[in-house]
């Protein structure tokens, strides 16, 4: 049933413009730092010869361009939530689903995985950048693997979130622009607590408030490094507002 | 409140009724919104095979109670089960059972017909192997064989409205819960629908809620009546229609008596003022006083004016029921 949800959610992703504007823009956007990143290492390249343990181009370009592609993310994933339980609500269609011999867990899951799936189908897009230098140059394929897993998992945590203010409204909008706002704040916060409770010798606390920030958890990636700390951080947060979505929704069903 | 006389135990009592022959039934149903009881108490059951017209004004709590039926919305107290399978512990089991078509059809525009009751049929857990055959029956009995291809946008609203319907029967449920299912139809289509409700009520149960009432007197068995959250009428057509035929008389009198002697005529049960110069008349079982009340208005000069039978119709009783707050003296 979750993939059967699932691919509803798919469908209707590409039926409607939506999913051609975000696909296009995101190739934009990244193609266009990908073609930067390129013309700077290649300029760079000489020097980058003479130095002993010089950064290779995995991590001098493809690193960057995913930190681009996560950071688009941020919108993106927003928009792409809104519709799924907001915009069902809007035009009445829930009903359907709330009908039908289906949990409210498997409705969740089921629209979490749609929208993971298609935005795992744009780190491939993304990771195809990269790929495509694979003939000229040679790529650390270690690396590259790591940043994968990161920006997916990267990618489902903001799902969580965005899939869980959806729940909260009836506007579309509004659940795209909270969940915009929430994210932010989590990224922020995440960030201004860890430094804080750092910068006063609190380091447990400040490795706890990793948990916060999709975007903290994400860094060793782009380091490289597979961080089974941060890869757990971002499962937990991912799991944990999947959680609240479900509540939230049985909570409506009970308050009407 | 006017309820019908307990139900009739079978005469010859062989084997004990089966369970599912009762589909859908409903205990107490309440529902509250903070301070507002928007359902109070509501009983329910219908057998298999009964088509059960729900009426009531707007805001009575219908479109309440069906969500509660269908599991929409979580009663506050009272319970629900469909075949025996109680909704609240086991909603899977109970809603694989229950097709609804809610007042606004839950149809994605996006998609087309097909695309869109082959969903309807798997998340009704449809099996893969009857998925087809379900979908192409569904669409054959709503008029939909062909607007497959057809985006569900793109279809006029009695077509949406079909597609609607469609969806409520793909799986073939015991009960089918229809909120004004006839609304923006055409004169044929509403033919059309109200033929395969008829249809329906055949095999399945069937809730009906809908604001025509010649279509409830024609398509229905029983009638239920909801005003202000509660049950104010409870009855089959059949007993309906029977109390009225011919046993009621609307008589006009310019210069009436008092009813104490329009009842004291022979052969009339009782006699009420409708109006100041109109009086309904009951006639006492199995005797037809029209002469005798004949004879005497011409006799006492009464200013005989209008005689004609009087037939309570469904719309009548149902004035009468949820008007009754507004005007004290009806």
């Amino acid at each position: 049933m979750i993939f059967t949800i699932a691919g509803k959610e798919l469908r209707m992703l590409f039926a409607s413009p939506l999913a051609w504007v975000v696909l296009t823009v995101m190739q934009l956007i990244v193609g266009y730092a990908f073609l930067r990143r390129l013309d700077d290492f290649l300029q760079v390249q000489p020097q980058l010869a003479q130095m002993a343990a010089a950064p290779g181009i995995t991590e001098l370009v493809a690193g960057p361009i995913f930190g681009t592609a996560a950071a688009v993310f941020l919108f993106a994933v927003p928009a792409l939530a809104m519709r799924l339980i907001a915009e069902e609500r809007r035009n009445q269609t829930m009903v359907l689903l709330m009908s039908a011999p289906v949990s409210m867990t498997e409705i969740v899951l089921g629209k979490f995985l749609g929208l993971t799936a298609f935005l795992a189908g744009i780190v491939a897009l993304t990771a195809l950048m990269p790929l495509s230098l694979a003939g000229a140059a040679r790529l650390d394929y270690g690396m590259l693997a790591g940043l994968i897993a990161g920006l997916v998992l990267l990618a489902a945590a903001f799902a969580a979130v965005s899939l869980f203010v959806s729940c909260l409204t009836v506007h579309p909008v509004v659940a795209a622009i909270g969940a915009f706002a929430t994210l932010l704040v989590m990224v922020l916060a995440g960030e201004a607590a860890g430094d804080g409770l750092r910068a006063r010798g609190w380091t447990v606390a400040a490795s706890l408030a990793q948990v916060v920030s999709p975007i903290k958890s994400f860094e060793p990636f782009s380091k490289g490094m597979l961080d089974t700390y941060a890869a757990a951080c971002l499962v937990l947060l991912t799991a944990l507002f999947l959680a609240l979505a479900i509540r939230q929704l049985d909570a409506q069903r009970l308050r009407g | 409140m006017h309820t019908t006389s307990t139900d009739r135990a079978p005469a010859i009592a062989t084997m004990p009724e089966p369970e599912a022959a009762s589909t859908i039934s409903a205990r107490g149903l309440t529902r509250i919104f903070g301070n507002h009881i928007a359902v109070n108490d509501i009983t329910l059951e219908l057998r298999r095979g009964e088509v059960l017209g729900f009426l009531g004004p707007n805001g009575a709590g219908k479109t309440t109670t069906m969500h509660m039926l269908t599991g929409n919305l979580a009663p506050s107290r009272g319970e629900i089960s469909i075949c025996g399978i109680d909704l609240l512990e086991e909603p899977s089991a109970a809603k694989a059972r229950i097709g609804y078509l809610p007042e606004v059809p839950p149809l994605y525009r996006e998609l087309t017909v097909n695309e869109y009751l082959e969903l309807a049929a798997k998340l009704h857990r449809v099996p893969r192997a009857r998925r087809r055959e379900a979908v192409a029956n569904a669409r054959q009995r709503c008029g939909l064989t062909d607007a497959g291809a057809k985006l569900i946008g793109t279809l006029s609203k009695g077509y949406q409205q079909r597609v609607g319907i469609a969806q409520a029967i793909v799986h073939a449920p015991d009960v089918v819960v229809l909120d004004e299912p006839t609304v923006g139809l055409d004169p044929n289509q509403i033919r059309d629908i109200r033929a395969l409700i008829r249809e329906l009520g055949g095999a399945h149960s069937v809730i009906l809620s809908t604001h025509i009432l010649p279509e409830v007197e024609a398509v229905c068995d029983r009638v239920q009546i909801m005003h202000h959250g509660e049950l104010v009428y409870s009855d089959t057509i059949a007993a309906l229609k029977q109390f009225e035929s011919g046993a009621t008389l609307l008589v006009g009198l310019r210069r009436p008596p008092p009813p104490a002697e329009l009842a004291a005529l022979p052969g009339v049960a009782t006699a009420e003022a409708v109006e100041p110069t109109l009086y309904r008349v009951q006639f006492a079982a199995g005797t037809d006083p029209t002469d005798a009340l004949v004879k005497a208005a011409a006799a006492r000069d009464w200013g005989l004016y209008q005689l004609k039978p009087a037939q309570t119709t469904l719309e009548d009783v149902f004035v009468h029921l949820t008007r009754r707050e507004d005007q004290p003296n009806v």
